[in-house]
């Protein structure tokens, strides 16, 4: 029995010291926690059980070594790495090795750390979808803006689909690349770098304001979006499009636009920060609405007629010069070629 | 007998005196003894592996078959999680990705981007899924609910099959109206029986926050089955 905590190598060179392995897996204390198991003592006795059971092991095989090898004398018990001491050896690093991988791994990949941005019930959330849409006047002490990322990521993704949808209806063609990962990248692109964008401008403005919010704010603008973008892909008005963008979309501008500027002093960074918010978040419904869902007029005569199907991928015209450039150039390469070969 | 009790005397190494702990036989004893499960499985994998690779393959398709009637009758049954594994989901993810590339009417430039469209929709969002339940304090492992979510795919894939085969014949305003009830409803059935296996494993007042991707999930699929 190992008579003190630290010593339990059973090595003549005194193997890999436990306590040089030092923390305790984590860095974040999380008090809401408390299923983890990993500091009540029972888990620990298992633990040390299993360990005290491995050092005995180990102590056996050492033990049975030496006998076999102890009538030649101790200096064969380092017949070179291939022997019994060069496999305890390699054992005992492995060993050592997989503790501090596992360490650091509890450590960085730890998902707990997001834990706490995900705590909210269906009605918080339902509530702040709504209040997205509502501004608030009060401008002179700073509003609350929730903290919270499990809304802000469902709209995004909700936003992904109803871009598909829009996609494919319109039978937009991506040449390089696919429909998903263009619309994945835009709509995370938008959520996360314009959020970084406000948040270093903020920075600049000295605005009130971090990042977890920021990110929160605009991903909770987009529930705007989300809703005149499932409207328009379906019914093919332009006019109402423009009156669904001034109207919801300037909604949920006016309503971020009150929470930034609660928060940030003086007209001209107000007007910065503001300015810019409003301009990104209004272009990108322009965008989003014209880019990815070319309006095939065709569509509304077509579905009284009798062959075309109302959903169909169209694809889109090469312009007539390109095709006849791509001719001549194939041209010239093929004629080279025989004169070559003619050689 | 005898019986050796450990002291209160703190002492430096308090597991010391553990191995000295002896309880005579008529003495009732209180409590649960939890044994580590190390040892009986690796008796198991040891004793298969000499087995023929037919007695392998056949086990395993069993087991996977098993779970594809515990999906197609989503009853509230722990087999699917208890045994878990990702042969199922693979096979289906496979074969809705091939049947979904083939389908595509336009050159190859849209068949190539189709199949990893597929693959990464269904793998990828799997994941997010199974982060954002754990996140809300869901109690479920990681591969498990891959694993459901997987095998809930069962319907849609039965689905393209069935519009495959519409598509074949009839009408196409016809056909497009079949199409959209039977991908409604496989898609209704697979977000229904994953929830019936998910759901459980959440706390009981954030069950919609859960559901709600698990949809989506499902719903991009089933557009991407019906507009093919």
């Amino acid at each position: 029995m190992a008579s003190s905590d630290g010593n339990k190598n059973t090595e003549p060179w005194g193997g890999f010291d436990d306590n040089i392995i030092q923390g305790t897996g984590s860095a974040v204390i999380d008090m809401e926690n408390m299923d983890d198991t990993s500091g009540s003592s029972f888990e620990d006795m298992g633990e040390m059980h299993q360990r005290m059971k491995e050092e005995e092991e180990v102590a056996e095989e050492a033990e049975a070594t030496e006998e076999e090898t102890g009538e030649d004398g101790e200096f064969l018990g380092m017949k070179g790495i291939k022997g019994q001491l060069g496999r305890q050896v390699a054992d005992e690093v492995w060993q050592a090795g997989k503790r501090q991988a596992s360490k650091a791994f509890n450590l960085y990949a730890n998902i707990d750390i997001l834990r706490p941005y995900f705590d909210v019930e269906p009605m918080q959330v339902r509530n702040r979808l709504i209040e997205s849409m509502i501004p608030i006047r009060i401008i002179h002490f700073p509003q609350k803006i929730a903290g919270e990322l499990y809304g802000p990521m469902m709209l995004v993704f909700t936003l992904v689909a109803i871009l598909l949808h829009g996609m494919k209806t319109s039978g937009t063609v991506i040449r390089e690349g696919t429909l998903m990962g263009t619309a994945i990248g835009t709509c995370f692109g938008y959520w996360l770098g314009v959020s970084s964008f406000i948040y270093f401008l903020a920075y600049l403005c000295n605005a009130q304001i971090t990042m977890l919010q920021t990110l929160s704010l605009l991903g909770y603008g987009l529930f705007g979006h989300c809703v005149v973008l499932f409207v328009t892909y379906n019914v093919h008005f332009h006019s109402l499009f423009y009156i669904l963008w001034l109207v919801v979309g300037g909604l949920s501008t006016l309503r971020m636009v009150a929470a930034l500027i609660s928060r940030t002093v003086g007209p001209t960074p107000r007007l910065v920060l503001c300015g810019t918010l409003g301009a990104l978040h209004m272009l990108f419904l322009l965008y989003l609405h014209f880019a990815y869902h070319k309006i095939v007029e065709g569509i509304l005569d077509t579905l009284e007629g009798p062959n075309m199907p109302p959903i169909q991928r169209v694809a889109r015209d090469l312009p007539v010069v390109a095709t006849a450039a791509m001719n001549a150039v194939n041209a010239t390469v093929k004629t080279l070629g025989v004169i070559l070969q003619s050689q | 007998s005898t019986m050796h009790v450990p002291t209160a005397a703190p002492k430096p190494n308090i597991f010391a005196g553990l191995s000295d702990v002896s309880i005579s036989g008529d003495i009732p004893v209180e409590g649960e003894i939890n044994v580590p499960v190390g040892t009986p499985i690796q008796d198991k994998e040891y004793s298969t592996l000499d087995e023929p690779v037919k007695d392998t393959i056949l086990r395993d398709l069993k087991a996977v078959g098993k779970k594809f009637v515990h999906v197609m009758y989503p009853k509230k049954s722990s087999a699917l999680l208890r045994d878990w594994d990702l042969w199922g989901p693979l096979l289906l993810c496979v074969t809705l990705a091939l049947m979904l590339q083939g389908g595509s009417v336009n050159s190859k430039e849209d068949g190539g981007p189709q199949f990893a469209e597929v693959f990464v929709i269904i793998w990828f969002g799997s994941v997010i899924i199974t982060l954002n339940s754990k996140l809300l304090g869901g109690t479920i492992s990681f591969f498990q609910s891959l694993c459901v979510l997987g095998y809930c795919i069962m319907p849609l894939t039965v689905a393209m099959v069935v519009c495959r085969l519409v598509l074949l014949g009839g009408s196409w305003r016809f056909s497009f109206i079949v199409r959209l009830i039977v991908v409604t409803a496989s898609f209704s059935w697979s977000t229904f029986a994953s929830t019936a296996f998910l759901a459980d494993y959440q706390p009981p007042n954030r069950k919609a926050l859960v559901v709600y991707p698990v949809f989506l999930f499902y719903f991009v699929i089933g557009w991407m089955i019906l507009t093919v």
